[in-house]
């Protein structure tokens, strides 16, 4: 057993292991630090690939970023100290239930299939690859994706503005 | 050459009066609108004197044959090559006439009307409707395509309709005018169902293309008209039949006559010009119109001669019995159309199918025609003179009229005439067409000239018992002032029309008139006219004895005849008959279940559906819960069970 | 215990993401709803990278799927938050319950 196949083992345990408890805990708190425990992971199981740059990506957006909005949000939303309300135990076995289902049926599948590998000589995902393709406009190239994500983000930028704004109590 | 522009005012004119009229009359022609009117009519009968002119004497013969020129004709819809609806006017010996005829009488009417509409609240709009029933007898005599005949033949219709209910404040006008509509309307289904048919085996709705194609000897348009069968009937049958119901509703011939007695709830000059002289004669104008046709069939030429006739004599009974002398007038009216009809109908019946040769069997149909135009004029006076009357006395009652000769000299003198005209005495106008019409009746069939000339004899009968009845008789106590008899207006086209109840008969109306156009031998027999006059001078010295001075005589009568003179007098109950068929049988039968199944079964199905809609969503409408969880769940079911459904259970091919 | 290797990555990502639907179906709380979503959307990520890197190694296709999945991710959440924020005004509470004037 190599060093590897442990650390994968250990990053894919902090994943979900962090990830299950992010969506049970009741304190909501700890449900945003679990949640970022479960990131890392992810971002680990991308180093652990050798994706090193999706991986750091995915430290600085969702780590540094995204659950920083989250608590953020958490902050103007939630009084200190209190318990999430307990959903119903009818619809927590329900829900349980139809997730198994579906983890059972896509696995099935995935076993009963078999991948087709290729033996082309692999690419080097190293941040100059990445970047010119990225902005390539010839084959495989993604500038045109690119451009309209910017768009995306720009909209994203413009709605979350005009939805958050506090609109002017209405003065007869 | 025709001038069609001034052909094409004869109608256009009057229905610029209707506009002119009905749209600024009250505004600004208060008191002039008479004066307009009756001057565009005038102008409009100069142009149809002028064309008849032309027609019969310039350009309308060719080769001694009488032309159906078409000067004017646009496609107006068309429906595929060789099918359209088309807008055009067509002159023939007929339609000439009839030219003549309704701007005649018109003219006459519009002028009688200044004096006898005088005051009235509506003036403006009486003459634009007046306008209005001109345009559309006028387009309908002139129609050269039988669906342009139709729709001028409904505005009748509606000219009609508005001017018996011109008096909309009284009830009874009211009743009139629907139920005269509502009959005619009836009729004219027929009409259209006729028109359809015939147009559907000729495949043309052209009149001349029509007519041409169902009598041209095995022309294969005939052959199919007359080898679909339904009925026991052929297709040129019915549809020959059909179009006579229409011509029938019009006409005011048995059973379809019950709206005419009503109609003369109209102003008195209405009943002159519409129901008397030209809107009730357009279906037997429409039978002649369409007469080859009509004569390749013998059932239908039956149906006619039959309807006819019996309309004539039942008519004829009822006008001896009532009292009302406008509904007298009626009754005649409808008599001396069934005798029209009749003279058509025998004009061709003798025919072998198929082999038509008019030579010497159009005799009818010139008699026919010749009737109409006398007849139209005396009756025309008729109306006018009893408007007279009825003008002085204030009442319709026969009760409270007599020995007006000498308060109504002119009316008495005219009236007089005419009452000759009708009675068939000569040398007056009615003698020479009854006379053509008996001839025709004899060469035909023994016993239906038998009762024709019963028929006569009753006419000059009840229409002396209206004369001696309102012109003798008592003395009539008339209230220490009377204004006289309604001046020049109104007396003009009294001895106008006098003239012409004289004079027409002399007009040889063979010459110009019949079936193929070329002119008819007049065959006069001073031996045959004998017994029709003698009839006749039967039937007037019979109501002289009866009614010339008061007496008990009449009422003697009445008690010997018993239940057939209340009959009678009850017009033979037809109009109950029509109302217990109607209310009892139809609506109970036909008009109660259907407004039950409306109510229980059609309504009760959209109610269930309403409410089983209404139970259903309350019963499911907690799917939607407003939760987005809730509605995520059924997102992933429904996921689940389709990925489930495509990956093992759905096995394409 | 055997090497590691591209069904393993797809077990964790597909157990991840079915964790995120059991926390999207149970919390009554909009953020942690929000929390649920980020977790299905990573799972995805792995997915996309896994496939990459032993599938298609010649590639950089799911790669960059990846980075936009992020990038969308960010925006989404941005959104959802300033919708959040916005609930929260209206209603003094992010309960999804609560929040259900659209039914019928």
């Amino acid at each position: 057993m190599s060093g590897s196949t442990i650390i994968f083992y250990m990053l894919a345990a902090l994943t979900l292991v962090s990830g299950l408890l992010a969506v049970t805990t009741r304190q909501i708190f700890r449900a945003a630090i679990f949640l970022l425990f479960s990131l890392i992971g992810i971002a680990g199981l991308f180093f652990w690939m050798q994706y090193d740059f999706i991986a750091a990506v995915q430290i600085v957006v969702y780590v540094g970023g995204i659950t920083v909005l989250i608590i953020f949000s958490i902050f103007l939303t939630q009084q200190a100290g209190d318990l999430l309300p307990k959903q119903k135990i009818g619809r927590q076995v329900f829900s349980a239930l139809a997730a198994f289902c579906g983890f059972a049926l896509i696995m099935l599948q995935l076993y009963q299939h078999t991948f087709n590998t290729t033996t082309e000589q692999p690419v080097e995902p190293s941040v100059a690859n990445i970047g010119n393709q990225m902005l390539g406009v010839g084959e495989n190239g993604f500038a045109l994706p690119f451009e309209v994500v910017s768009i995306l983000l720009l909209a994203a930028l413009i709605g979350c503005i005009v939805i958050a704004l506090r609109s002017k109590p209405a003065t007869a | 050459m025709p001038n069609t522009i001034l052909i094409a005012l004869i109608p256009l004119l009057p229905l610029a009066a209707f506009l002119l009229l009905g749209l600024y009359g009250k505004k600004y022609f208060k008191n002039f609108s008479g004066i307009i009117g009756t001057t565009v009519l005038l102008l409009s009968a100069a142009f149809a004197l002028y064309t008849a002119y032309g027609y019969f004497f310039e350009y309308g013969k060719i080769d001694g044959i009488y032309q159906k020129l078409v000067p004017l004709q646009f496609t107006w819809l068309q429906f595929s090559p060789g099918l359209s609806i088309d807008m055009g006017i067509i002159l023939d010996p007929i339609s000439v006439m009839m030219l003549v005829v309704v701007t005649f009488i018109s003219l006459m009417v519009h002028f009688y009307s200044l004096a006898y509409m005088k005051g009235d609240e509506r003036f403006p709009v009486y003459y634009a409707f007046l306008g209005l029933f001109t345009f559309s007898m006028l387009g309908l005599v002139m129609a050269s395509n039988i669906f342009q005949l139709y729709i001028f033949w409904e505005l009748v219709g509606v000219s009609s309709f508005l001017l018996i209910g011109y008096h909309y404040d009284r009830p009874s006008a009211v009743a009139a005018c629907k139920k005269a509509f509502i009959v005619t309307r009836f009729a004219d289904l027929g009409f259209l169902i006729g028109i359809l048919v015939l147009s559907f085996h000729a495949n043309t709705l052209d009149f001349n293309t029509l007519i041409q194609r169902l009598t041209v000897d095995g022309s294969h348009e005939l052959h199919t008209a007359y080898t679909s069968m339904f009925l026991g009937a052929s297709a040129l049958t019915w549809g020959t039949v059909l179009v006579f119901i229409g011509g029938a509703g019009k006409s005011a011939l048995f059973p379809l006559h019950i709206w005419l007695p009503d109609a003369m709830e109209g102003p008195t000059p209405v009943s002159a010009l519409i129901h008397a002289a030209t809107m009730v004669v357009a279906g037997v104008y429409l039978v002649a119109r369409m007469f080859p046709v009509f004569s390749m069939s013998n059932g239908a030429m039956h149906v006619v001669t039959f309807a006819g006739i019996f309309s004539a004599l039942f008519a004829a009974v009822i006008a001896c019995t009532q009292t009302d002398i406008k509904r007298v007038l009626a009754y005649s009216t409808m008599s001396q159309i069934g005798l029209m009809m009749f003279a058509l109908g025998v004009s061709g019946s003798n025919l072998e199918s198929g082999s038509l040769n008019y030579s010497h069997l159009g005799a009818g149909y010139t008699a026919s025609m010749f009737h109409l135009f006398t007849h139209a004029i005396f009756k025309a006076l008729l109306f006018l003179g009893a408007g007279s009357v009825i003008h002085f006395i204030h009442s319709n009652e026969m009760k409270d009229m007599g020995g007006l000769r000498k308060y109504l000299p002119i009316t008495h003198i005219t009236f007089l005439i005419a009452c000759l005209a009708i009675s068939g005495v000569p040398p007056f106008a009615g003698f020479f067409s009854k006379e053509e019409i008996m001839l025709a009746a004899w060469q035909h069939n023994t016993v239906l000239y038998y009762i024709t000339l019963f028929t006569s004899g009753l006419t000059a009968f009840y229409m002396f018992r209206l004369y001696f009845n309102i012109f003798w008789s008592k003395g009539v106590i008339v209230h220490g002032e009377h204004h006289g008899e309604g001046g020049f207006a109104m007396m003009l086209p009294l001895v106008l029309l006098a003239i012409g109840a004289v004079a027409a008969g002399f007009i040889p109306f063979g010459n110009f008139i019949s079936a193929d156009g070329k002119p008819l031998e007049s065959e006069f027999h001073w031996q045959f006219s004998i017994a029709p006059v003698a009839v006749g001078l039967a039937g007037i010295f019979t109501a002289m004895w009866l009614y010339k001075n008061k007496s008990n005589k009449p009422a003697a009568i009445v008690t010997s005849l018993g239940g057939f003179y209340k009959a009678a007098y009850n017009k033979f109950y037809i109009d109950e008959l029509y109302l217990f068929i109607t209310k009892k049988i139809i609506f109970n039968l036909i008009g109660r279940p259907a407004a039950w199944f409306d109510k229980n079964i059609v309504n009760g199905l959209v109610n269930m559906t309403g409410n089983t809609t209404l139970i259903i969503s309350e019963k499911i409408k907690g799917f939607q819960s407003g939760k987005v969880q809730q509605y995520a769940i059924y997102f992933l079911a429904g996921l689940i069970g389709l990925a489930v459904l495509f990956i093992y259970l759905w096995k394409p091919g | 215990m055997m090497e590691p290797g591209l069904y393993h990555l797809l077990f964790v990502s597909t157990a991840l993401f079915f964790i995120g639907v059991y926390g999207f179906f149970t919390r009554r709380n909009l953020v942690t709803m929000l929390m649920s979503i980020e977790l299905i959307l990573n799972s995805v990520n792995i997915n996309f990278i896994a496939f990459n890197k032993y599938l298609w190694p010649h590639k950089m296709d799911g790669l960059f799927f990846s980075i936009f999945v992020i990038a969308i991710a960010a925006a989404e959440a941005a959104v959802a938050i300033a919708i959040i924020i916005n609930l929260y005004r209206s209603h003094q509470s992010i309960d999804v319950e609560r929040a259900e004037e659209m039914k019928f």
